[in-house]
């Protein structure tokens, strides 16, 4: 019961703040940085997609991960 | 429902209740660059040689749409642990191909996708969408994803000395999954994301070819086949981060945490380093740290045949935890002759991985190997831990249009 008003009170504090307009803190002309090639998450997706599957094979843990694979490969 | 369970929820939920809110105008996005990389790969490790080509190729029509393909082939010679105490060594070939659809409409993103995987004993076919929108002045981004795929298992077996498909055994399994993710820019030099996923598996999940082993008396060992639940259900979340250093050069770091519903529940980190060196080198570093708990129904040895409804011995269903080290280098480059050619890369990765496994014992000592006893053979369950060392080689060519 608390989890659910916990819950309920941080959608409205969000819903909230969504109505006043929100001003970005970092402007597009600052975002040099992050536009920087190797600030991407993943720099090459084929090198990644190989790896995300040896990763899926040898761990027992999988998803959250961003892959979108099918098949085994796995014996 | 759990309290974990429950506090996930409330996030998610807060995520998305948050998200339909504070849309803002719309924009217009950016559809991934137009690039063609073409990949040769090898894994090396525990007596598993796998390696094969892959191709990818992205290219954008008009100002809104980006398809993309890929083609994969994973060529496959295991005498692994599991083969080697049980089996004869066999070579066999996967071949992925996946085809993809992104529609950018203002400040959404729409991609829809096909995989087909196709391997002697296994055939798979996935579908999945995906929904991304860019909203605080593009500094959020949120994301919905969903994906079915449907399996068909079979068994190999020899007849005449012609390895064909075992004809009393066929049997299917069904795979569905729901992620939701945000992408936030922090500062003008730091970016974090998070994802959830969920994923339920229904149908055939074990191997058609693993046994179990069992005391038959405290100094002998007998197998019987591994018995699985029918269905397995798992959460999944991750955060990671990335910081632009003010030298040029980015540092990232990740975290991720896994249950389900068989009693595994796994940590993942991750930590990387990206330093470009002049104009046309690009050096890159990363360690990933992985550990887990058992499932509930894997045990390396059971105390006799039939001990329990469910009973697995795949070593990814035990205790055991894992590093992997890596590094990668990317030279660029750029054509004179060629003007279409906006940038070529040439990119060389090597991967480390050891594997150290808490309650997996290596069987070699005391079954042998394919068939030939062990010389001084050990009492079953006093053999050595088993653990894996593997090689990752990846080289590939990327152009960029």
């Amino acid at each position: 019961m608390r989890t659910r008003g916990l819950l309920v009170l941080s959608a409205l504090a969000v819903l909230s703040a969504g109505c006043s307009s929100i001003e970005p803190w970092v402007k597009p002309y600052d975002r040099e940085n992050l536009a920087d090639p190797i600030m991407a998450f993943t720099r090459a997706p084929i090198s990644q997609d190989f790896l995300d599957h040896v990763f899926d094979s040898r761990e027992g843990s999988r998803g959250a991960t961003g892959g979108g694979g099918g098949g085994c490969g796995c014996n | 429902m759990s309290k974990a369970h429950t506090r996930l929820a409330a996030f998610v939920i807060t995520c998305l209740v948050g998200s339909a809110g504070l849309s803002g105008p719309a924009r217009a996005g950016v559809l991934p660059e137009d690039r063609a990389d073409v990949l040769y790969f090898r894994y090396d490790g525990g007596g598993v040689t796998i390696n094969g080509p892959s191709v990818l190729v992205r290219k954008s029509i008009g100002e809104h749409v980006s398809v993309s393909a890929n083609h994969y082939i994973d060529m496959v010679s295991s005498a692994s642990i599991d083969v080697e105490t049980s089996a004869s060594p066999y070579k066999d070939e996967r071949t992925q191909t996946s085809v993809s659809v992104d529609f950018l409409h203002g400040k959404s993103t729409y991609t829809a996708g096909w995989v087909n995987s196709d391997e002697s004993d296994y055939k798979s076919k996935t579908l999945y969408g995906n929904v991304s929108h860019d909203m605080f002045g593009d500094l959020t981004t949120i994301g919905f994803g969903y994906k079915v795929s449907n399996n068909d298992v079979f068994r190999n077996v020899k007849i005449d000395d012609v390895k064909v498909n075992d004809p009393t055994f066929a049997e299917t399994m069904k795979t569905k999954s729901f992620n939701v993710s945000l992408t936030q820019i922090i500062t003008k030099n730091l970016i974090l994301a998070g994802q959830y996923e969920v994923i339920t598996d229904e149908g055939f999940l074990r191997s058609p070819y693993r046994s179990v082993r069992f005391f038959t008396d405290p100094l002998n060992q007998a197998t019987e086949p591994e018995k699985y639940p029918n269905t397995r259900s798992s959460n999944a979340v991750s955060v990671r981060a990335k910081y632009f250093l003010p030298y040029r050069a980015a540092i990232d770091g990740m975290y991720r945490f896994y249950n389900d519903t068989w009693g595994v529940v796994g940590h993942t980190g991750e930590l990387g380093y990206v330093h470009p060196w002049r104009s046309k080198w690009i050096f890159e570093g990363r360690v990933r740290y992985y550990t887990q708990t058992k499932a509930d129904f894997y045990s390396d040895i059971f105390p006799r045949a039939n001990f329990a409804n469910f009973e697995a011995r795949d070593k990814e269903l035990g205790t055991y935890s894992a590093i992997t080290t890596g590094v990668a280098a990317t030279y660029e480059f750029k054509i004179d002759r060629f003007p279409w050619l906006a940038k070529g890369q040439l990119n060389l990765r090597y991967d480390y991985m050891t594997v150290s496994y808490d309650d997996f014992r290596d069987a070699r000592f005391s079954f042998g190997s394919f068939g030939t006893p062990p010389p001084e053979p050990f009492a079953p369950g006093t053999e050595p831990l088993y653990e894996l060392k593997a090689n990752i080689i990846q080289f590939f060519v990327s152009a960029f249009f």
